[in-house]
């Protein structure tokens, strides 16, 4: 410890000025003032003067002008005090690493973007629209090594693949390797997770806060009255997401036929009428869905001449065949349009 | 198996990242916290040291029923609070029949005790109970001068050690520059007797003197109290040693575009930024100038050719 001596006044105070902090070793009361106001009055007294011997030495530093006030620079701390945490670890070097250094191998840096022989442009070096991509390749010409049926293609998506892998079963390593020297880098954490046992059902799946505050939406939503009427806890906010439901037009809106009966009727026409009308019919589609439309009848009218109508039978949804393909046709006509 | 867990967001890795071991280290948290049971001395006590810590502070108001910070197995809720709130000071407020008005003061080495004192509180006077003007009331997170009288820090052990905690409590954030129209606050310890340290907390009024250094003042503005030392640990050698390590060599700031060289000397690197001379400022801008128009017109002079050739084509 080097404590600075300052001997301006008769008394040796100990400095310190990175802390602001000055140390009177010397005083001793000879005999304890009786009363507190006393004692209070002579320790304020004491410390004024170490105070003041800290200023001494703080004002005298060379200070540049700030907007605030006067701007010094503190020299540093000479008390010392225990650190908060250790000190950081130097990181492990990786296998490759050591590997290279072997090896001898330097690293060199790569341009961003590299000139595309094939192409005549300038081409990332990775990522997007990259030079030399696999996917490019459009032929993969056959080899006598070849082995008879197998896909070129789908092997060479499944050796990416698994180079991809190992280059994440080697970061996880070398993690590893970090971790037991205490060089994690500070936002990386490893978890163990328990080793999976064959034979056993997943944990379900946690359901996240919104998925439950939609669900919880729409079971309030599912009362006849649509949720208005419920009872409401306190605190309780309103629904998040309430299922949608149908509107109609209005059934009178002024005189003669309403604005917006007519806007859907004029949109319609519209369409018919346009001058790029013949496009808006798909033609393959109205084919396969007039089959698919005739195939139906012929089956229902099959079964209803298999079974008598019973009961059950009321039960199955069968009015819904019609409806769906009743709303089928409008759907694809507007499909055509956006062509 | 082993899983890597990575932040999701920018936000959270900032934040892990200050909680990182550094190499040199600004200042210490304070986590204050209390027992099952206390009193209101006590209360006062460490609400008005979290008042004056305000910034580098934590305040649990709970009861603590499991902590015992001398005893072997009292600390392990402790280091798991200072682990969760990145504190490595804390004080500990409790009262007993056997200890009234106890306040132990601890610090934290990797988020374990390194050390502990453990003080009664006698005689507080708190905030409140001074009047002053206040004008002179210090503002918070400035720094503090400290003063430490009394030759029982020198020679007494554990006003030493109490000493040395009361130097890293109280010190507030290590800077490198300080402004000095800022300092506007001092503690003040002096050593009573061999086993009482008097704590006040001063204003600071600067009074001209008629040189450079101003003529100090001080004002008391509290809380003030005495603390009487009852049980001290200190750190075991081992320990002490790690943590006093200190970085051999701090880290350079790399001078972005400064070169040196043997013959030249230093050479410097200059980016003149582009001049930019199409978005010059004009005094008025005519219709058939802006560029957006220009650029509209010829767009639709183009699309018309390419529809034409399609038509012709067809």
């Amino acid at each position: 410890m080097e404590m600075d001596m300052a001997m301006e006044t008769q008394n040796p105070f100990e400095v310190d000025l990175g802390n602001l902090l000055a140390f009177n070793p010397f005083h001793n009361f000879p005999s304890l003032p009786t009363s507190r106001d006393e004692l209070v009055k002579e320790c304020l007294q004491q410390g004024t003067k170490l105070v003041q011997a800290v200023a001494d030495r703080l004002f005298s530093l060379p200070s540049t002008e700030d907007v605030d006030g006067p701007l010094v620079k503190l020299p540093p701390p000479t008390t010392k005090l225990p650190r908060e945490k250790h000190l950081p670890k130097p990181k492990p070097p990786t296998k490759w690493e050591e590997f290279a250094k072997k090896k001898g191998i330097k690293k060199r840096k790569k341009d961003k973007v590299v000139w595309d022989e094939q192409t005549g442009t300038w081409k990332r070096h990775f990522g997007y629209d990259r030079v030399d991509d696999d996917k490019d390749i459009p032929i993969i010409e056959a080899k006598m090594t070849d082995e008879p049926g197998e896909d070129p293609f789908a092997k060479r998506q499944d050796d990416k693949k698994k180079r991809v892998e190992k280059q994440e079963k080697n970061r996880l390593q070398n993690l590893k390797q970090a971790a037991k020297v205490g060089a994690l880098p500070s936002h990386v954490q490893l978890a163990a997770t328990a080793l999976p046992i064959t034979g056993t059902q997943a944990p379900p799946k946690k359901f996240t806060k919104d998925e439950l505050g939609n669900v919880a939406g729409m079971a309030a939503t599912s009362t006849a009255s649509g949720g208005k009427f419920d009872r409401k806890l306190a605190g309780e906010k309103s629904a998040k997401k309430q299922g949608k439901h149908r509107k109609f037009l209005p059934v009178v809106e002024g005189s003669g036929i309403g604005s917006q009966e007519r806007e859907q009727t004029e949109n319609v026409l519209n369409k018919l009428i346009s001058k790029h009308s013949h496009e808006i019919l798909n033609v393959d589609k109205a084919v396969t869905m007039y089959n698919v439309k005739k195939e139906k009848k012929a089956r229902n009218r099959k079964n209803q001449e298999g079974k008598s109508s019973s009961a059950s039978y009321k039960l199955k949804p069968k009015k819904q065949h019609h409806k769906k393909t009743a709303k089928k046709g409008p759907g694809s006509s507007k499909k055509g349009k956006a062509k | 198996m082993m899983k890597v867990k990575t932040p999701k967001n920018g936000r959270v890795k900032r934040e892990l990242e200050k909680r990182a071991p550094k190499l040199v280290e600004t200042g210490k948290k304070t986590l204050i916290l209390q027992g099952t049971k206390t009193s209101g001395t006590l209360n006062g006590v460490l609400s008005e040291i979290y008042r004056l810590k305000k910034g580098g502070a934590v305040r649990f108001t709970r009861k603590n029923d499991n902590i015992r910070p001398f005893e072997s197995g009292g600390e392990t809720s402790l280091e798991f609070f200072s682990l969760k709130t990145d504190c490595s000071i804390f004080v500990y407020g409790s009262h007993s029949k056997k200890r009234p008005n106890n306040l132990v003061i601890g610090r934290m080495y990797d988020h374990h005790i390194y050390d502990l004192v453990e003080v009664g509180v006698e005689n507080f006077k708190s905030i409140e109970s001074f009047t002053y003007d206040k004008k002179l009331a210090p503002r918070m997170g400035s720094k503090p001068f400290i003063a430490f009288v009394g030759e029982g820090f020198e020679n007494v052990d554990e006003l030493k050690h109490l000493k040395e905690v009361l130097l890293d409590l109280l010190r507030g954030e290590v800077v490198e520059n300080v402004n000095l129209a800022g300092l506007d606050r001092a503690y003040i310890c002096t050593a009573i007797s061999s086993n009482r340290v008097y704590l006040s907390h001063c204003a600071l009024r600067l009074k001209k003197s008629g040189s450079v250094v101003p003529r100090m003042e001080l004002v008391e503005v509290g809380p003030s109290m005495d603390l009487v030392v009852r049980r001290h640990r200190l750190p075991n050698e081992g320990l002490r040693k790690e943590a006093m390590k200190k970085a051999k060599d701090q880290p350079k700031k790399k001078v972005k575009n400064v070169s040196s060289d043997a013959v030249q000397g230093t050479i410097g690197k200059i980016y003149i930024p582009d001049q930019k001379i199409g978005d010059m400022a004009l005094p008025n801008k005519a219709k058939g100038v802006k560029r957006e128009r220009r650029e509209a017109k010829k767009k639709e002079a183009n699309e018309r050719a390419s529809k034409k050739q399609k038509e012709e084509s067809e």
